[in-house]
């Protein structure tokens, strides 16, 4: 099921929004007619400031919005875009659905966790990347496909995947 | 007669996203004629019925019906339009496309449905991953404003309009219609028992009409040349207009394809403006012809098949999302159902028992029968599990696509299933190599 993921790991220290991302969210909660509906794009906008959501910023995006914080934790664990961990400087997304598999996905997978050392949902020691598995990401008719952040690669084989990993600082 | 494309006529064109080389192609047209005083919303909603055009996101229900369906009092309660773009049914890629490639023509569509519906404001959810999209669509939008298109006032009709583009977070039950309402809502995405429908109380308590990217398109392209035109297009009057088909798996030239309604299943996999063939010279063992909630078809019921959603039904399948997943011989069936147990067992929402159990259930029997450890009983019990899944146990039709697939390749493969679980391997080679690809 969707939200698999039950916990949301602290970072130890406050969290602050800069004053552009606090504009952005103003800006935001014009568009809706209540400042719940604005969760899902502030939570974008915590995610786009750290990199990740801890347990501090989920607090402080809850305040803002005047919502429980368990509210706001509910719906972290429930969409599976949401960092709740630190994740590594590339976030490698492997499609594993249907067409995707149908293409060998699985092989790719294989390959880049022999290749970085790392399992599914793992993040190399150096930080570099985090690898984890993505269901249909809408490529299928240039399946394997995959992203990096948010760009799309596709379709992939083995050797592109080898190049773009050593292309990536 | 030979097809224009309409969906996809610009797709090709440099700098095709932005507002410039649209109206130059005549975009905005239709949105000016329709706000220029002869229209009434309510004439605007009766051309849409009268073009027969049927919902492109899944279900196929008449557009025009639908919108019919808000209260003609909405005791002071705004309308809200929202246009689904969350476009997750694994196999699926064509609105990714007609946003990336294509955004005002969606917007024009957006803008004249929420006139009929008299709708002040709209959203646009669109799924989390589709970041490129998004942008797009949000530059797109800005232009829209800048040209007077949205906003207070529209071409001094008297008419104003908003739309916001909202993003999802990565949930495939967000392309539910009330999954995705609890979700704009700043919800966990989980779908609501109807009745009520969202058409009396959707979005913030208010009558809320949700339609497919797709389908907001094809409204653009009615009011431009008429419901009689777009009706001519397609297999019969019940499956009217041009539509595009995501063609995936084992053919050779993958890809979205523009025809009419109804276009021929052996048309879209052999022809020459289409998939082209198998890849290298195989057959066809199965194809899945609406996305994975789609029952698959044999080879054999693809002889002759219209691609629409009467011809798919009387198939016992369905059109979904015309997401037409081609496996050829070389494909394990047990193994490809594993992976769509896996999907399903993935997403669910987790609400209802039968879904929240069963689908992880059918995975892990599934999984054993494929790596060889299945039980001679195990067969029977994924068919008895998905009956307890079935016929309206759960609050969406999840459950239904969940088992759709299982039933279906159980059905249609018995001997292969058979197989695995006396030989303890597959009956063909097992899973897909990577060096398919390489
Ligand atoms: C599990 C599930 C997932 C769905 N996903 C989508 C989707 O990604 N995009 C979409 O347009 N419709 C999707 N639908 C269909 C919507 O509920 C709804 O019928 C559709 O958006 C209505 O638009 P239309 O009438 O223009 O087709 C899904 C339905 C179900 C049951
Ligand atoms: S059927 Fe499944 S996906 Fe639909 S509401 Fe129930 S648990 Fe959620
Ligand atoms: S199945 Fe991988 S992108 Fe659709």
């Amino acid at each position: 099921m969707t939200g698999r993921r039950y916990s949301v790991a602290p970072a130890g220290r406050p969290a602050e929004f800069p004053p552009a991302a606090l504009e952005r969210i103003e800006k935001i909660l014009a568009r809706y007619p209540t400042k719940q509906a604005a969760l899902l794009p502030v939570l974008w906008v915590a995610q786009e400031t750290w990199g990740w959501i801890s347990r501090e910023a989920a607090e402080e995006v809850a305040r803002i919005l005047d919502l429980p914080a368990a509210h706001v934790a509910g719906v972290l664990t429930f969409y599976t875009m949401y960092n709740l961990e630190p994740v590594g400087r590339h976030l490698l997304q492997f499609c594993t659905s249907i067409s995707c598999h149908l293409a060998g996905a699985e092989g790719l997978v294989e390959h880049c966790r022999n290749r970085l050392g790392i399992d599914l949902g793992g993040t190399t020691p150096d930080g570099k990347f985090t690898m984890v598995e993505v269901e249909c990401i809408a490529g299928c008719d240039r399946a394997p496909s995959m992203m990096v952040n948010d760009a799309y690669h596709e379709p992939m084989d083995l050797a592109s995947l080898d190049a773009l990993l050593g292309s990536l600082p | 007669m030979t097809f224009e494309p309409v969906l996809t006529a610009r797709i090709g064109r440099d700098r095709s996203q932005s507002i410039d080389t649209y109206v130059a192609d005549g975009g905005y047209e239709a949105l000016r004629k329709v706000l220029g005083g002869d229209w009434t919303p309510e004439a605007v909603t009766e051309e849409v019925k009268k073009s027969g055009l049927r919902g492109r996101g899944g279900a196929g229900f008449p557009t025009g019906v639908k919108w019919g369906f808000v209260p003609k009092d909405t005791k002071g309660k705004p309308v809200y339009l929202l246009c689904n773009a969350d476009e997750s049914e694994p196999g699926t890629f064509k609105d990714r496309l007609l946003m990336e490639k294509d955004p005002h023509q969606m917007i024009e569509g957006q803008i004249i449905s929420a006139y009929a519906l008299k709708s002040r404001t709209s959203y646009v959810y669109i799924r989390g991953e589709f970041f490129h999209g998004a942008r797009v669509l949000d530059r797109a939008i800005a232009e829209a404003y800048e040209k007077g298109f949205l906003g207070e006032n529209i071409l001094g009709s008297g008419f104003s309009h908003d739309i916001t583009v909202h993003r999802g977070a990565g949930a495939y039950i967000c392309g539910e219609e009330t999954g995705l309402i609890e979700s704009l809502e700043g919800k966990r995405g989980q779908p609501r028992i109807k009745p009520p429908f969202p058409a009396v109380f959707g979005v913030f308590g208010a009558p809320t009409i949700v339609n497919n990217v797709e389908t907001l398109c094809c409204v653009t392209h009615v009011m431009k040349r008429g419901a009689e035109w777009f009706a001519k297009i397609g297999r019969n009057e019940k499956n009217t207009g041009p539509k595009l088909y995501c063609l995936s798996g084992h053919v050779n030239r993958p890809g979205v394809y523009e025809a009419p309604m109804g276009l021929p299943m052996k048309d879209l996999l052999f022809g020459d403006a289409f998939g082209r063939g198998m890849k290298d010279g195989r057959t066809v063992k199965a194809v899945i012809p609406g996305g994975a909630s789609a029952a698959m078809l044999t080879a054999e019921e693809i002889e002759d098949c219209p691609l629409d959603f009467d011809g798919l039904a009387a198939k016992k399948s369905m059109l979904g999302s015309a997401a037409i997943i081609v496996m050829n011989e070389d494909t394990c069936i047990v193994d490809a159902a594993r992976n769509l147990a896996k999907f399903f067992s993935h997403e669910s929402c987790g609400q209802c028992t039968p879904c929240r159990e069963g689908t992880p259930w059918l995975h892990r029997v599934l999984d054993r029968i494929e790596s060889g450890e299945g039980r001679a009983e195990d067969v029977d019990l994924l068919e008895k599990i998905s009956n307890q899944m079935a016929n309206g146990m759960t609050i969406c039709v999840f459950a239904d696509a969940a088992i759709a697939p299982v039933l279906s390749s159980i059905g249609k493969f018995r001997d292969e299933y058979r197989y695995h679980v006396e030989n303890r391997r597959c009956l063909v080679g097992s899973r897909a190599s990577v060096e398919a690809t390489a």
